[in-house]
């Protein structure tokens, strides 16, 4: 486990990533043929507000995933923290530095499998993020603050987070990946984003609650269905891997649907964890399914990105001129 | 950082604001009168001063409920505030409620004998509420509600809680602006559920010292580390913290298990004073 310095962890911060050069990402990546891998879709249930019990179980569930032959294993949302947090959000953050006590095994278990962790995130300037990480080789890779706070119904997060301001891929050993938080991932124009940025891997963590029990859903709630629904309807458009790991467990009443979801780029789904339950999945993927994906259904080679920036400048264009009136 | 000073209100000002919104809650929800448990003690002598000059002294009804146990120096205690301000009251004995109970279940402590009893005050309150036409004004103050040292659906059940914002430093420090006897002020303060008992023994601390703690990681938002740096020891620290932690369920509504898309007290958020 080599030692880490702090400029990897500050050139793993979103404001500080500078987006690699084509040549550089070409370098980086590997043809969509190379070796296929596995994925871990970690579904657990967090203890709310114990950073230190929940770190352990992290542990645990890395070493069990690494007999498993796991290469990527991913946590849900907060999975460090738990998700109600309220006002625990404060005494639960933790500072970007490489050396905090809770981050320096993680970094140690990303040695010999990259983890997808969950947390809430401090700045210098103490505005506090929902954020994932992904590390890998010992570093950060990247982190991805939660842009969409969803505060609304029974959601609250605009009142203790701060919003994070974009979306960005990044280059791993796997390929090109791009992350998104809960309600990051029903907003559509994410998954575009991240498509346009190169994501081949689109990885959506969420802690999403269970409501809504009509007799028609077999025994999930009805926005289980529809995030399951909207997961695999962008694998297909977007011909791309899409893993949805969503959390369980009961948190101030409040139960966690589980269901975690992998879809391939032709929109079959390759893995699906019970509802309700804590669940550790491994499902192999396979990189030349996006090569496959993506001559059936050309629609990234066809794609018009500037017929998309040219109309929606003209939208937002026209918006103003109509608030100006 | 002077913590005595920061405990330090606008005494004047807390006033106002307590005794208006006694006036204007009860008001709202369609009353003009309050009933409250008169212990001889401070929180409760000082809730029947401000909910006297809120609604009138003949509008509030003070209930003493003694147990055979109780130390008659309370009850005497709470007959002069009644004489000082000219209350309506009324005693009701519980002895006669809790000591059957008691009969039946063997082997019950002290500490269980005590729940009874207060959960046996909130059932004559609640009914005294209900022949007076008064709302139960409750009499926890903010470092009980904090610590957890109340008794859930017993003393802490109440319509309108004036008191439930001021440490017990901050109440001692209003309740001689508004003229609560001296003597009642200076005892140790108790829950008088069996003789000898006091507040700061059973807990253990000295409201003087908790309610600093108290402030620090409440109200001024410290870190447990930052106000051991302040000179606190760490063991009294976390055991506070711990305490308030561990009490939060009493602080909140009973957890109700989501299943609808519009859940009371989550998509539900009605205001308390809804169309009032």
């Amino acid at each position: 486990m080599p030692p880490q310095s702090s400029s990897a962890w500050r050139c793993s911060l979103p404001s500080a990533v500078a987006r690699p050069s084509r040549t550089r990402r070409h370098r980086l990546r590997r043809s969509p043929l190379d070796s296929k891998f596995t994925v871990g879709l970690a579904q657990t249930f967090p203890r709310l507000g114990d950073v230190e019990a929940n770190l352990q179980r992290h542990l645990e569930l890395a070493q069990e995933a690494r007999g498993l032959g796991v290469n990527l294993l991913i946590f849900p949302e907060l999975s460090l923290t738990g998700y109600t947090l309220r006002e625990l959000v404060p005494h639960v953050a933790i500072r970007p530095s490489p050396e905090h006590p809770m981050w320096k095994p993680l970094l140690e278990a990303s040695a010999s499998l990259a983890i997808v962790v969950g947390f809430v995130e401090e700045d210098a300037r103490h505005r506090f993020f929902a954020s994932s990480a992904f590390l890998d080789g010992g570093r950060v890779v990247h982190v991805h603050r939660k842009v969409y706070l969803p505060t609304y119904g029974l959601f609250e997060e605009g009142r203790y987070l701060c919003a994070g301001d974009g979306f960005r891929a990044f280059d791993t050993r796997f390929g090109r990946c791009g992350m998104a938080i809960c309600e990051d991932a029903w907003h559509i124009s994410t998954p575009y984003l991240l498509w346009m940025d190169g994501a081949d891997y689109l990885i959506f963590c969420s802690s999403s609650p269970a409501y809504g029990v009509g007799t028609d859903q077999e025994g999930a709630t009805a926005n289980a269905a529809i995030v399951s629904q909207f997961t695999k309807t962008y694998a297909t458009l977007l011909t791309s891997y899409a893993f949805h790991v969503n959390r369980v467990g009961v948190e101030e009443g409040i139960s966690f649907w589980g269901g975690s979801l992998a879809v391939s780029p032709r929109g079959q789904v390759i893995a699906h964890a019970p509802y309700f339950e804590e669940a550790l999945i491994p499902l192999e993927v396979d990189p030349g399914l996006l090569r496959a994906a993506r001559q059936r259904l050309p629609l990234l080679r066809d794609e018009k990105p500037l017929a998309v920036l040219h109309e929606l400048s003209r939208i937002l264009s026209e918006e103003r001129r109509h608030d100006e009136r | 950082m002077n913590v005595e000073a920061l405990l330090q209100q606008d005494i004047p000002l807390v006033r106002r604001l307590l005794v208006s919104a006694i006036r204007t809650e009860l008001r709202r929800f369609g009353f003009k009168k309050g009933v409250l448990g008169l212990s001889g003690g401070v929180d409760s002598s000082l809730a029947a001063f401000l909910a006297a000059e809120a609604l009138g002294p003949e509008n509030v009804r003070a209930v003493l409920m003694p147990y055979r146990t109780s130390a008659p120096d309370s009850s005497a205690d709470a007959m002069e505030v009644i004489r000082l301000l000219g209350l309506n009251h009324v005693t009701i004995d519980i002895t006669d409620m809790v000591e059957p109970l008691f009969a039946q279940v063997p082997n019950m402590g002290q500490r269980r004998r005590g729940n009874v009893m207060a959960r046996a005050r909130m059932i004559v309150l609640y009914d005294q509420s209900e022949e007076w036409g008064g709302l139960v004004i409750g009499t926890s103050n903010k470092t009980e509600l904090l610590l957890g040292y109340g008794t859930l659906f017993g003393d802490m059940a109440s319509a309108v809680n004036p008191l439930g914002d001021l440490y017990k430093t901050q109440v001692r420090q209003l309740a001689r602006a508004v003229g609560v006897p001296e003597r009642i002020i200076a005892k140790p303060p108790s829950a008088d559920l069996w003789p000898g008992q006091t507040d700061e023994g059973e807990m253990g601390l000295t409201y003087a010292e908790v309610d600093k703690v108290l402030y620090l990681l409440v109200d001024e938002r410290r870190t447990l580390a930052e106000v051991v740096g302040m000179g606190f020891s760490e063991a009294f620290v976390r055991q506070v913290w711990r305490m308030v932690q561990r009490n939060q369920y009493k602080r909140c509504p009973p957890v109700i298990a989501k299943v609808s898309s519009r859940t009371l007290d989550w998509e539900f958020r009605m205001p308390r004073d809804w169309g009032t």
